[in-house]
């Protein structure tokens, strides 16, 4: 196939903006935006620069754009170490302990700030209920810094009214930026709508990032940043399985539809070296709607049951036991993912559908209540979709389901790579380096610093360290922040230089203009046209690719080194053919280089997948031609450095060491 | 669809220079119209139902209707997003309704600024920087 260039002989060329920066934040979600609280402080004395991209609008963008119910980490009255505990069993054994340990011990100071800033937690009354943030306020509930008792869903999840969660934190992060801006005069540090697709290396220091390239979605216009670090927070992966509800509903996905592996590509394009890219997660929620369960199971203590009424998750039975045999210790402790497989297990042998029994749980709760309460608590279960999953309380109205009358569906979904929830696929970053017990090789000088010089990491693309959930984002991106202008304030003598040529970068974002541009008058249905491809056809043939052949819902999450090696063979046709991804406008251009993220994602997903020769997550994929937990061998990190030169993945494995004891 | 205009409702934010749905939707979905100066949704299929374009829009011309492959119709949630609370309506495809009504924030809208963000809070100490904790907070020890 005749490769194809831009010279910009049919589509208009962009104007070309350059924004000299210091420290650069790509992202706009709960890490970007802590990042940009703590950076302002330290950076806005020492005449230290910082600058926000976000490829949507601050107040409403990345995962908590909808709003959250709850705050998941919280450490509060519990131990750090039992924090690092618990990550670690539900990640089946490996995390980087020293990075858990770290946000642990820092996160509580975020949830702080939140309470601070406005946002609503949930208080214990005297007696023991629940009390809303209206309600703590008016009865003068202390804040939780000031000793407020929060309302406990789990051991680590607190309760909050969440509908404008984001659009406080962020609102708090633009005036951290306009303090930084007014004090140094600059005339711009927040740059919305502008998506950021490639990180660019320095010129003269090998190993080093330099700036940032992307577009912007409303005109055109091309923006290239310098910058002596760079933050990137740009997120995980969603939409690169194909979804169970593949039409309208795939927009419905359980992780915002909008995270397109942006955060592992820059890194990626840059060689930051990953680690656990073969983890991955599948949720298990509300069928179709995806709405949380964990407010049911914590905090309505509601029992998920086969259709039977049984406990598919008793350890009496023949699938538990067998669950015990293959998969050892990392079953009997029922984590996240040997739920998922215990819950399948009763679905292949037709025992589904698999129910969350909340009308028994509701009539539990409503012996021990008035009718005001009562009222209270049918008010919470609502709550807790209004304020995160919307469709999910549509879905129940359109179904007249009564949660406190009918049971619903719950099934496992499609899978998404991400490292800030209960998954940990993502980058190799330094640790904090003063962890005893952390091997010295963890620390290269600088906090959440990934394997390439002045780039760093924080929330779903720091790997091996999973269950930050929102508020650890946050403490993430400012623990981040902070180490970025330790480094920048150690190399005050540097300046950036861009090493690629700007007007070639220019004429690679543009290509898919040009592309169709050139060719569009060819058919009398410029989406059927032989010379390019469409950006949503494009995401429905990777998708495919990846639900077939490595693990996912079509084959129960099955996979195995034939299929994956098949299964890399169609995708590297797919990326041959994404030179000839088409966009008619900016809102396609941005599809496409989505795309182009999602599937240099996806690669890294099943290159990891087949290094690692177990299953080390049953319930999320499995390797049938090796079914089983190795621990002898296998608990270990598996690591991989991308080379954007010659397009080839280079894999190892690095010992685990554990920290904390059992 | 996710998301739909209403046709009678929406004046296309008069004519300025982006909708308020276009701002605010995360997924960059909304678009204007310019020949009717009405918005619509132009990507149905990637759109999360995450109603912020129906809360911010002024003319409260924005609805969802629930993904066709798999919602009864019939149903509609629709809320109004006020300064410090948001109330719900919950019709179901029975006709029964639903009302909530729930805090969304304890400060008021817009308060935090350059001025007063780091009020109150603590100078940065330099020679913290390379070890734990945040400008204002000491990291737990334990």
């Amino acid at each position: 196939m005749e490769k194809e260039t831009c010279t910009f002989s049919y589509c208009q060329r962009p104007e070309v903006v350059e924004v000299d920066t210091d420290f650069l934040i790509i992202g706009g979600g709960m890490a970007a935006c802590g990042a940009a609280f703590e950076a302002c402080r330290w950076a806005t004395p020492k005449g230290i620069k910082v600058t926000m991209v976000d490829k949507a609008a601050t107040d409403r963008s990345g995962a908590v754009a909808m709003g959250l119910s709850a705050i998941n980490t919280y450490i509060g009255e519990n131990k750090v170490e039992d924090y690092v505990r618990y990550v670690r069993a539900d990640l089946m054994g490996i995390i980087r302990e020293d990075l858990v340990f770290d946000l642990g011990r820092h996160v509580d100071n975020t949830v702080h700030m939140f309470e601070e800033w406005g946002l609503p937690i949930w208080k214990k009354s005297d007696d023991g209920w629940s009390l809303d943030g209206f309600q703590a306020r008016d009865q003068g509930k202390p804040k939780l810094k000031d000793g407020g008792v929060p309302c406990r869903s789990g051991k680590w999840q607190i309760m909050i009214n969440g509908e404008s969660y984001k659009v406080i934190v962020a609102e708090a992060a633009k005036a951290a930026l306009e303090y930084n801006r007014k004090a140094l005069n600059i005339p711009q540090n927040h740059y919305e709508r502008v998506f950021i697709v490639k990180l660019l290396k320095d010129a003269k220091e090998q190993n080093r990032v330099a700036g940032a390239i992307g577009f912007s979605v409303r005109e055109n216009k091309v923006y290239v940043f310098k910058a002596k670090a760079i933050l990137c927070a740009a997120g995980g992966a969603v939409n690169v399985f194909r979804p169970r509800s593949a039409r309208e509903g795939q927009g419905r996905a359980w992780y915002p539809v909008w995270n397109s592996g942006s955060g592992y590509y820059l890194g990626m394009s840059v060689g930051a070296e990953l680690t656990m890219m073969e983890n991955r997660f599948v949720p298990a929620r509300f069928k179709d709607g995806y709405g949380p369960v964990g407010a049911w199971f914590l905090f309505f203590k509601a029992k998920a049951t086969d259709a039977l009424g049984a406990d598919y998750c008793a350890k009496d039975t023949p699938e538990f036991q067998d669950a015990v045999q293959k998969y050892g210790k990392w079953a009997e402790a029922l984590g996240t993912a040997i739920r998922n497989h215990l819950m399948m297990q009763a679905m292949k042998k037709g025992r589904g559908p698999i129910l969350m029994n909340t009308h028994t749980a509701m009539q539990e709760l409503a012996k021990q209540m008035d009718t005001k309460r009562l009222k209270h608590l049918e008010a919470e279960a609502w709550e807790d979709f209004l304020d995160m999953c919307i469709s999910q309380a549509g879905l129940w109205a359109a179904n007249n389901v009564e949660p406190d009358k009918v049971p619903s569906e719950i099934m496992p979904t499609e899978p998404y790579l991400l490292g800030s929830h209960a998954g940990c696929a993502g980058f190799w970053v330094s640790g904090p380096g003063d962890i005893p017990g952390a091997p010295a090789e963890w620390f290269w000088g600088y906090n959440r610093m990934s394997t390439v010089n002045g780039l760093f990491m924080a929330g779903d693309i720091v790997g091996a360290s999973g269950h930050k959930f929102s508020s650890g984002s946050h403490a993430e991106g400012r623990i981040a922040a902070k180490a970025a202008i330790a480094f920048i304030l150690d190399n005050s003598g540097y300046t950036p230089t861009i090493a690629e040529d700007v007007n070639a970068l220019v004429a690679e974002l543009y290509l898919p203009f040009e592309i169709y541009e050139k060719y569009k008058t060819y058919s009398t249905d410029p989406n059927v046209n032989p010379h390019y491809i469409r950006p949503s056809m494009y995401q429905a043939r990777l998708q495919k690719i990846a639900d077939e052949y490595f693990g996912g819902v079509s084959t129960w999450y099955m996979t195995s080194k034939t299929m994956i090696e098949e299964g890399l063979r169609k995708l590297q046709l797919l990326k041959e053919d994404a030179s000839r991804l088409a966009a008619a406008n900016l809102h396609e251009l941005l599809r496409c280089w989505e795309n182009y993220h999602r599937t240099l994602s996806l690669e890294a997903h099943a290159r990891h997948i087949l290094f690692r020769e177990e299953s080390r997550y049953p319930g999320y994929y499995y390797r049938g031609d090796f079914d089983f937990v190795d621990d002898n061998n296998w608990r270990a990190f598996v690591n991989s450095v991308y080379d954007p030169a010659t397009d080839t993945f280079t894999l190892k494995k690095v010992p685990y060491v554990q920290i904390i004891p059992d | 669809m996710p998301s739909f205009v209403m046709v009678e409702k929406c004046d296309g934010c008069k004519a300025q220079d982006k909708t308020a749905c276009q701002y605010i939707c995360p997924n960059d979905l909304m678009t204007l119209d310019r020949e009717k100066m009405k918005a619509f949704n132009q990507e149905p299929d990637q759109c999360w139902e995450c109603y912020n374009c129906v809360k911010i829009c002024p003319q409260q011309a924005i609805e969802i209707r629930g993904y066709a492959d798999f919602f009864p119709l019939g149903a509609s949630v629709i809320p109004m997003r006020g300064q410090d609370a948001i109330m719900w309506t919950i019709k179901f495809r029975n006709g029964a309704i639903k009302r909530f009504k729930f805090p969304i924030r304890l400060t008021p809208e817009g308060y935090w600024k350059a001025e007063n963000i780091y009020e109150g809070l603590p100078e940065p100490d330099y020679s913290k920087i390379k070890g734990p904790g945040y400008f204002n907070y000491e990291a737990r020890k334990e």
